[in-house]
């Protein structure tokens, strides 16, 4: 395994070129710590921070780290590769079935070059929704996750350098559908946004608080179906509301296409904001023609 | 489950820091708001364990209680989950403790 970046963890990750084609595994993917330069990197692993002994022959290492700090360090420089090129990513989450191919195969087909975006397309095993974006001609890569229920930073490192997205573009990320991990799992997203149908029940934020928690806009998917359902979108915002004041919240529908304008209005204005966790101020780079326009 | 894979980077953590030497002990800080099951990790720690260095070592995980204090009326009260709600009804409740989750030491032969 990699000591730097931890591929090789989840054996059985797949990731797919630009063509769809599969490539070798994760941990075969050769490794060069060698950066433009041409300077080789080593990996310094400093020991113990500090460490006392204990008793009858074992020592004791103080490590006191979070449990997920690889992943966040990754996340990180995710975030910082992203800033650099003012490349946007979305991670989109929400459980299977919600909505959130159908809803990205609609905005990359009626944006069309009003956006130039790419996606990545996290799934455990197949590449059927890697095959619906493609249909729209944009570019996809597949990672299949094998038994991973999530996409870590470091498949989102992959992923993006074999996408290879042209800066100033946008990346939508569909994570595995599943409202459990991916929230634990910052990917260095510019954003994240969670999808929640009207058929799941208007309770899907006390049951996966951690999601909503993470969430910086939350899509109330299906809309077209709230006259068949009980599902009270006021009593979901209010639940929201109690576990994230921050979150943007939009009703739409992805297969009628109302409250899509609301979508593209959010996307327009994500636009000019730069790839920082928490930081939402405003960046000057201009978007060419509004993207609201389109609808 | 991502109790495995977190587990499976704890294991990571720890070798990147002992190397070779055995492991005879694993100590964590879990907490109740973490969203990762302390019980769900000592299910996986076994098998993501297996093979290393780390292979038998004992795991002890603390467990802190969520707590929370409320802005509104400055009340300290236990939280079970994040719905962070103040018994006098305000929502501007601050997390004091409960969303850790740390590997705080290991013990080496
Ligand atoms: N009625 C209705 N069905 C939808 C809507 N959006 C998606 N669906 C359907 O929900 C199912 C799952 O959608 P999909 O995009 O594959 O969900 P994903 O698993 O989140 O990617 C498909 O049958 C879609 O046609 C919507 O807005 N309204
Ligand atoms: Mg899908
Ligand atoms: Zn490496
Ligand atoms: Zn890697
Ligand atoms: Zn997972
Ligand atoms: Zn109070």
């Amino acid at each position: 395994m990699c000591t730097t970046c931890g591929c090789g963890d989840e054996a059985g990750t797949r990731i797919s070129n630009l063509a769809g084609e599969l490539q070798t595994p994760r941990q075969g993917h050769p490794h060069s710590h060698t950066d433009e330069h041409g300077r080789t990197y080593t990996h310094e692993h400093g020991h113990a921070d500090g460490h006392h002994h204990a008793a009858a022959g074992t020592e004791t290492i103080v490590l006191e780290q979070n449990l997920l700090a690889k992943n966040d360090l990754l996340a990180a420089t995710n975030r910082g590769w992203l800033a650099g090129r003012g490349v946007r990513a979305f991670n989109v989450m929400s459980s299977p079935g919600a909505g959130k191919t159908t809803l990205l195969v609609r905005t990359l087909t009626e944006l069309g070059g009003r956006l130039d975006a790419g996606v990545i397309e996290g799934d455990q095993e197949t590449s059927l929704d890697a095959d619906r974006i493609r249909a729209t001609g944009r570019p996809v890569i597949q990672i299949n996750t094998g038994a991973g229920c999530h996409l870590d930073a470091d498949m989102l490192r992959h992923g993006l350098d074999a996408l290879a997205p042209e800066p100033g573009s946008t990346v939508f990320i569909e994570n595995v559908g599943n409202l459990v991990c991916p929230a634990l799992f910052d990917l260095g997203e510019t954003a994240k946004v969670v999808i929640v149908s009207v058929t799941e029940g208007d309770d899907k934020p006390q049951k996966y608080p951690h999601m909503f928690m993470a969430a910086d806009l939350v899509i109330v998917n299906k809309s077209d179906l709230l006259p068949y359902v009980d599902f009270d979108v006021d009593a979901c915002l209010r639940r929201i509301r109690q576990i994230n004041s921050r979150a943007e919240f939009l009703t739409l529908s992805a297969t009628t296409g109302e409250g899509l304008a609301a979508w593209y209005g959010w996307l327009d204005g994500a636009a000019s904001q730069p790839a920082a966790p928490t930081s939402r101020t405003a960046r000057s780079v201009p978007l060419t023609g509004s993207l609201t326009e389109a609808h | 489950m991502h109790e495995l894979s977190i587990t499976q980077s704890l294991v990571d953590a720890v070798l990147n820091r002992t190397g070779e030497r055995t492991v005879t002990a694993v100590n964590l800080r879990i907490g109740p708001l973490s969203g990762v099951l302390a019980d769900a990790v000592r299910f996986c720690f076994d098998v993501a364990a297996a093979g290393t260095p780390l292979a038998g070592a004992r795991l002890q995980i603390d467990e802190p209680r969520g707590r929370g204090r409320c802005r509104s009326c400055q009340d300290e009260f236990n939280l079970s989950d994040l719905i962070l709600l103040c018994p006098c009804g305000s929502a501007d409740v601050e997390v004091l403790s409960g969303r850790e989750l740390m590997l705080m030491s290991v013990e080496v032969a």
